[in-house]
């Protein structure tokens, strides 16, 4: 294994007349270094100013999810080994305003995640004194993958659709509406219908899969929304034969 | 006040979003749905390290279990320097929390007949941690910060760096922050502030705790007057992965876990924790105290019994006897994290670990209802010592702790808020002050000839060197000296990142900044500590000494930037000081 491996990295700053360039940096290439560790690497060692979000480093806070050779990963789980002899692109998630270097906008997810009501909802509301709700192993297996997502954005940077029309409300705000909904305890389903039947709802997938593809947590979004497609669809024929009252 | 530098004006403002933070901002809300609450936090709620937190929360559920039972495992847990009355306060809501959580919707694993199913953990006499497989904290938080969006009252901040507390005659107005996105330096005033930004594990070099723990909370509280208690209190986990520091959780022992020496032997039996039998057994052997464990290892390494790895000794943490399905049922994540992070496959291979730096015990000063001393000022969760942990935390219950007292915290908050009158206009002037110190000190300043990420891993060195495991006056003192020198040149860092947008190299500054006045407080909290008590091991004051130090000690910044130390007594209820008795 060579000793080193070259990054070219997207450099970017919105007070600069230029749009985004690419900067080449010449880091370690050891084998438990992961993209991230390279990056570390970067800013302790060769260039302060470099711009890039991580804070966990283990998978599950959501924060450094980056396009590596073009394919949206999360950079702390991702191996420098893996890429060798490289060079390894390393540019902003796609489909979203860049910040600043590899720092993307979330502002429309953050927008569109409180749409689909992300959260239990009921009419009667046990007080906790009452105890909880039960849920056996299995009602719980029924959404648990959906619980899964860490909003890590990769899915939106992988989806075609998405990065057409910003309107679509994407893979993982959907996936979590389904969540939601698969929950035993939950009785919003109809709630979200009504959110996710809209156009920017769930028709604009044209069922592609890069969504489920890309999840470093081995969430089906791209199967959530097909579900939603058949619930939309069942509720539009239920909707031609009955007047809303009798649904 | 001028026009531009107040952004807005909150009646509560919580610095943080993790849980605490939240679990807070929905307390105030449901407490008085008038208030107008804000969460300002340096990532997006959902980044929080909440997230990383895996094995589970303790809460009394179980029919053979009892409250006082959990609040004795708890005392003796911290060696005596929790305070009963908070303890029971605690053992008393954590249930109830717990369960409330489930209402939001946490997935929680489930007995078969779908009650919440319990495991054991370390120190624990009896099952009482409930976990959601083991991305518990995840979980948690995820479904906190989903719950959050459908209160109206939560106003976020996200990715805003507080750098300053906004005082007046011992009372807090608000914060002076730093919009991460734009750069823009704005003060943001209330009534009632609640500090929830976790702990301080990148003050050390080999840490399970994630890039954004720097202990901002407990540096804003410090320097605005407030003092941080038992700061010498370090918590090392024993099961770190070598090279990453990534946590290998205590519910991998509490499923039947076993930890062994370079011969294979189960080496906790010969270190006062019981004897090794093959299915585990409460407050015995690998589920034994986090401290006395930590400890062993050191032991074992004297008597050269560990491994070697690239990052110094280790010994093994051995899961095959457990099978496939038992570890995918119940510890999905460290299988995963073993097969990314090294490698290796825990249902055939052992897994190298060495103790890891996990958990402050210490924390901004607070009484149980998370006020601290400065009016309008609170604090939960890991920045907060109210304290339930005293010498040493018990797994699972930081946790609970982070819902109790944010939602204690922040009912207190709201309560005061709802009665307290707006910002004087003084605060101006301060938040002028502290927008030219950015502004001229730290954004124009020349590049300097220091470098921050260098000045970081001296400190980091200083602190693992002085404030390890087993520590000695002259160690410590050696590091106090050290990180002065470092102070010093901290003031010689200059940026030479001229962006305002997203200046992560300004953040790391000021981060440092905070890392470097806690530091200070954990070594000299230590050395006048002069006994050894939990995690606080001395080896030239080797026996703990009740008759001197059965006290909290309070840190508080003096005029010149030292630090001055002052004892306070501990809460005893009914529980008075005893041995610590395990696996016998």
């Amino acid at each position: 294994m060579a000793d080193s491996i070259r990054l070219e990295v997207t450099r970017y700053r919105p007070e600069g007349d230029s749009g985004p360039e690419v900067q080449e940096y010449d880091v370690p290439l050891r084998k438990e270094w992961t993209v991230l560790d390279g990056l570390n690497h970067v800013k302790d060692e060769v260039d302060t100013t470099l711009a890039f979000r991580w804070s966990c480093r283990m998978g599950i806070c959501g924060s450094c999810g980056m396009n590596v050779d073009g394919e949206p990963k999360l950079t702390c789980a991702t191996f420098l080994s893996d890429y060798a002899p490289g060079p390894v692109r390393v540019e902003p998630l796609a489909n979203f305003p860049i910040v600043r270097d590899l720092v993307v906008d979330l502002y429309d997810f953050m927008e569109k995640l409180p749409r689909v009501k992300p959260w239990i909802i009921r009419d009667d509301d046990l007080t906790v004194i009452d105890g909880e709700y039960l849920q056996t192993p299995e009602e719980l297996d029924a959404y648990k993958q959906f619980s899964m997502c860490i909003n890590c954005m990769l899915c939106y940077a992988a989806c075609p659709v998405y990065g057409l029309d910003p309107e679509f409300i994407g893979p993982a705000a959907i996936a979590l509406a389904e969540r939601y909904d698969l929950d035993s305890r939950d009785r919003g389903a109809r709630e979200r219908l009504d959110v996710l039947i809209e156009h920017e709802g769930v028709w604009g997938c044209t069922f592609v899969g890069e969504c489920t593809r890309v999840c470093p947590k081995h969430v089906d979004p791209a199967g959530a929304i097909q579900r939603y497609k058949l619930k939309a669809a069942k509720e539009n024929v239920m909707a031609f034969l009955l007047p809303r009252g009798a649904r | 006040m001028s026009e531009g530098l107040v952004r807005a004006a909150h009646d509560v403002l919580i610095v943080g979003g993790g849980a605490a933070g939240l679990r807070a901002a929905i307390a105030i809300a449901e407490t008085n749905p008038r208030l107008d609450v804000a969460v300002v936090s340096k990532v997006y709620p959902m980044r929080s390290h909440t997230v990383s937190a895996e094995g589970g929360a303790a809460g009394v559920i179980a029919d053979d279990d009892t409250l006082d039972e959990h609040i004795y495992d708890t005392i003796s847990g911290s060696d005596w320097l929790g305070d009963q009355d908070a303890i029971e306060a605690f053992v008393h809501e954590a249930p109830r929390e717990l369960l409330q959580l489930e209402h939001w919707g946490c997935p929680w694993s489930r007995q078969p007949d779908g009650h919440i199913a319990v495991r054991a953990f370390g120190g624990m006499k009896k099952k009482r941690t409930w976990f959601a497989a083991d991305k518990t904290g995840f979980h948690m938080l995820h479904s906190l910060f989903q719950t959050t969006l459908k209160y109206d009252a939560v106003t976020r901040y996200d990715e805003v760096f507080v750098t300053r507390l906004l005082v007046d005659d011992g009372r807090v107005h608000g914060v002076v922050a730093i919009g991460l996105f734009t750069g823009k330096i704005q003060a943001v005033t209330a009534k009632a502030v609640i500090l929830c930004t976790g702990g301080c594990g990148k003050v050390f070099p080999f840490t399970t705790n994630a890039n954004i723990n720097t202990g901002d909370g407990m540096s804003l509280a410090y320097r605005a007057g407030a003092p941080l208690k038992d700061m010498e209190f370090v918590q090392y986990h024993p099961t770190g992965l070598p090279f990453t520091g990534i946590l290998m959780t205590e519910a991998a022992r509490a499923e039947g876990g076993w930890l062994l020496n370079k011969d294979g032997y189960r080496y906790l039996q010969d270190y006062d924790l019981g004897k090794p039998s093959p299915t585990p057994e409460l407050r015995s052997m690998e589920l034994g105290p986090r401290d006395r464990l930590s400890q062993a290892f050191v032991h074992e390494v004297e008597k050269g019994r560990t491994s070697d790895s690239p990052w110094g000794p280790i010994v093994h943490l051995d899961l095959r006897h457990l099978g496939a399905e038992l570890i995918d049922a119940k510890l999905p994540f460290v299988r995963e994290l073993c097969l990314k992070y090294e490698r290796i496959d825990p249902v055939h291979e052992l897994i190298p670990v060495r103790p890891v730096v996990h958990y402050m015990m210490g924390g901004v000063h607070t009484d149980i209802d998370g006020a601290t001393p400065l009016e309008g000022l609170y604090a939960a969760g890991e920045t907060a010592c109210v304290s339930i942990n005293g010498a040493n935390r018990l797994g699972s219950n930081s946790l609970p702790e982070c819902l109790v007292f944010g939602a204690r915290a922040g009912r207190a908050a709201a309560e005061f808020a709802s009665t307290a009158g707006p910002a004087p206009a003084v605060v101006e002037a301060q938040a002028a002050d502290e927008v030219r110190r950015l502004e001229r000190d730290l954004l124009a300043a020349e590049p300097g000839a220091e470098r921050t990420s260098t000045i970081r891993q001296e400190m980091q060195a200083t602190m693992e060197d002085a404030a390890g495991i087993y520590r000695t006056g002259p160690a410590l003192t050696k590091g106090l000296d050290r990180l002065r020198e470092l102070q010093d040149r901290v003031g010689r860092v200059g940026i030479a990142d001229t962006s305002r947008s997203f200046n992560t190299e300004l953040l790391a500054a000021l981060e440092l900044a905070n890392m470097l006045d806690i530091g200070e407080c954990i070594l000299q909290s230590g050395l006048q500590r002069e006994e050894s008590r939990g995690a606080h091991q001395r080896t030239d004051f080797p026996g703990r000494d009740d008759e001197r130090f059965l006290s909290h000690q309070l840190a508080y910044r003096n005029a010149d930037g030292t630090v001055r130390v002052e004892s306070l007594p501990v809460t005893i209820t009914r529980w008075p000081p005893g041995e610590r008795i395990y696996g016998r």
